[in-house]
């Protein structure tokens, strides 16, 4: 069985270029306005949509991630919320995939049987969940992938040749590679050490390998993706909303204008990325 | 829910996942797993190690003055007119609570390791001034995570902390309690994954954690068995003991599991009142979920989100419990029971006026309790209440609650 995933994967494969994966926060500031910049995301280049489940507590991900999370829930977000944003934005778009990410606790909240049913029914078609590490793979991976949704997982700098395929072993749909130890939003990694983590895990795994935390700028995921099968931009999308929110959270600008301006860019850059390669 | 079946005994846990029944595990992001095994390997080998368990020992007895005294409040048990009264003396413990013996443990098993850098949360301050200490004994540089709301209620304890060099990051995330500053300390450990060590204060987090901190502070509970049968010749009819994280009181508990005439109460903060949501009962009214690495009884809502409790004990101030108090709980053999702020204060008075001793105000949520049962019971019967820490560090809570300025 193939998912929206492996389709977008496959066909960006043929087109010979790496995905653009890009992450927003559902729900941040508002549940209308974030659903207007999922709807922008695929028009300005976006290939695959990470949409973010906010959390009270979310401990991997650093200061823009967590402001975003906040804002989301004060704005009212629910997973409920979430999983309606996905299925308003799949009545428009039945080809864009959309990977939800975030933490375990509000998914067991919801119930793991509940919430895949309802997931399929609303077009999400992977999962990331930061703090579900292969040794809890019963939780949610083995009935997500029983479910038809893919599994991604994060592989990061300390996990070795030896456990990479236990991390390997359950995932689908594509690896994300986590380009350094640390929170969500700092500094990008030395990019020579990441062309070589991402071929290390090529030698373990036919899936396509991503490659996230710290891409900012069209010239960072030109070169990133020069080696990777997609780049994954998350903290400079949420800043792109949060640049145009006032003190009191009232926007500026347009929210959906500031992030498809961003993603345009980025989009650029990934498209030249493997003529950077050949050059 | 269902109660899980009766054990055979209640002291084999975890399980080699890290489970206690449906609770504990490892729900970590996939940075710390590598490290997590480590030091699950590592405490397998020391674990039951003689060199290691002597070097504890040595320093528990000379450094932090182990054994601590079981002490009969006859002052208290007058004042009660019912069971005799005992306190396990922690709060004579060098730094002034239990949080010493887990430092200890945990200190030279980051030697083993060879880590180079320590990192801890801490709520009250005394697991943040304990392991500063280590730290400094040690000759580790250390930075202890606090939440901001804690660094201003908790100001003799901050000092104390960086006298003794530590880094007190004061942390603004949430309310600026306990939960908050669990996070940044996992946002620091999740960044220096090679050489920092996270020293985690109570029985609480990722496995190995929850069963390496119990394992630490059960020589209260293995010393209170031994010390009350040498003094009274039996076992207690009661031991209580106060419930945040739950590091003191699974330290008292784990010995005393499988004697079943012994009657064990955990007492969680009831703040003011259960009602609201301005407590940290997450086993009388929580739910179970996951956080922090392990899935136990939370405060949260309906979507999952976790919510920030509130206690007039910093110490007790977080919305969840250490797994093995859940499965505890849910098993029956623990009873788990809630004490107003306000019950705890008349604790924290009355012991300092019966018994000339200032009690660190979780430790008075446990006496409030043993205040509430004694009166009615025998003379002849029993009860320990854990005295995990002095209340030197909570006088200016008290004096503001009071209404006095000092």
């Amino acid at each position: 069985m193939t998912t929206r995933i492996d389709r977008r994967m496959a066909k960006l494969k043929t087109e010979g270029r790496p995905a653009l994966v890009t992450y927003f926060m559902g729900g941040d500031p508002d549940y209308d306005t974030s659903l207007s910049i999922m709807k922008a995301l695929p028009g300005a280049g976006s290939d695959i949509i990470e949409l973010g489940m906010p959390f009270s507590d979310p401990m991997a991900d650093g200061p823009a991630i967590q402001a975003a999370g906040l804002r989301a829930l004060k704005g009212g977000q629910t997973l409920v919320k979430t999983l309606k944003m996905a299925s308003e934005f799949r009545a428009g778009d039945n080809e864009t995939p959309i990977v939800l990410m975030g933490y375990y606790n509000p998914i067991y909240i919801y119930g793991v049987e509940r919430f895949l049913k309802d997931a399929l029914a609303s077009g999400i078609d992977g999962l990331i969940v930061v703090d579900l590490p292969p040794e809890m793979d019963e939780e949610l991976c083995i009935p997500a992938l029983k479910a038809g949704i893919n599994f991604i997982r994060l592989a990061t700098p300390t996990t070795d040749d030896k456990r990479l395929p236990k991390v390997l072993q359950n995932t689908s749909g594509f690896v994300y590679y986590v380009s350094m130890t640390g929170i969500t939003g700092s500094a990008l990694a030395d990019t020579g050490k990441v062309a070589a983590a991402v071929n290390r895990i090529k030698g373990h795994t036919d899936l396509p390998v991503c490659v996230g935390f710290g891409v900012k700028t069209a010239e960072q995921a030109r070169v990133i993706g020069a080696n990777a099968d997609g780049v994954v931009v998350g903290t400079a999308i949420v800043n792109a909303v949060a640049n145009v929110l006032g003190p009191k959270g009232e926007k500026t600008a347009d929210p959906a204008e500031a992030v498809a301006t961003l993603v345009s860019g980025l989009a650029q850059g990934v498209r030249s990325a493997r003529l950077a390669a050949a050059e | 829910m269902n109660k899980p079946a009766t054990p055979n005994s209640f002291r084999t846990g975890p399980d080699e996942q890290g489970m206690f029944g449906i609770f504990g595990g490892r729900f970590v992001a996939e940075t710390l797993m590598p490290l997590i095994l480590d030091l699950e390997r590592h405490w397998n080998e020391v674990k039951n190690d003689p060199d290691f368990r002597a070097e504890l020992t040595d320093l528990s007895t000379h450094y932090a003055g182990r054994p601590s005294k079981l002490y009969f409040a006859e002052g208290l048990t007058k004042h009660l007119g019912g069971a005799k009264v005992y306190f396990k003396r922690e709060d004579l413990n060098h730094t002034g609570s239990h949080k010493i013996n887990n430092c200890l443990g945990q200190i030279l098993l980051a030697k083993r390791m060879g880590k180079k850098r320590i990192i801890a949360e801490t709520g009250a301050g005394q697991h943040g001034v304990a392991s500063a200490t280590v730290a400094a004994r040690f000759g580790y540089p250390c930075v202890v995570y606090m939440g901001a709301t804690d660094v201003a209620r908790q100001s003799p304890n901050v000092f104390r902390m960086k006298l003794l060099g530590a880094e007190v990051r004061p942390v603004t995330a949430g309310h600026g309690t306990l939960k908050d500053a669990m996070n940044e300390a996992l946002r620091d450990w999740v960044t220096n994954v090679e050489d920092t060590y996270y020293l985690i204060g109570t029985a609480a987090g990722p496995h190995p954690y929850p069963e390496l901190v119990r394992d630490f502070q059960s020589v209260i509970g293995t010393e209170a068995r031994a010390q009350i049968l040498e003094q009274e010749g039996r076992l207690p009819d009661t031991i209580i003991a106060a419930v945040g994280g739950g590091s003191n009181a699974i330290g008292l508990f784990h010995p005393f599991l499988d004697d079943k005439d012994v009657r064990i109460i955990g007492i969680e903060a009831g703040g003011r009142g259960l009602d609201g949501i301005e407590h940290c009962a997450s086993m009388n009214a929580g739910s179970p979920g996951v956080l922090h690495g392990n899935r136990t009884y939370l405060l949260q809502n309906a979507d999952g989100q976790i919510m920030d409790g509130h206690s007039i004990s910093a110490g007790l101030d977080y919305p969840g419990v250490g797994p093995e108090h859940s499965w505890l709980r849910d098993t029956g053999r623990v009873e788990y029971v809630p004490i107003l702020d306000d019950e705890a204060l008349e604790a924290f008075k009355l012991t300092t006026r019966v018994e000339g001793i200032i009690p660190a105000l979780e430790s008075a949520h446990a006496i409030a309790h043993a205040v509430k049962i004694v009166p009615a019971m025998d003379k002849d019967q029993i009860v320990i209440v854990n005295l995990s820490g002095r209340g030197d560090k909570d006088v200016h809570t008290v004096a503001s609650m009071l209404g006095m300025e000092i």
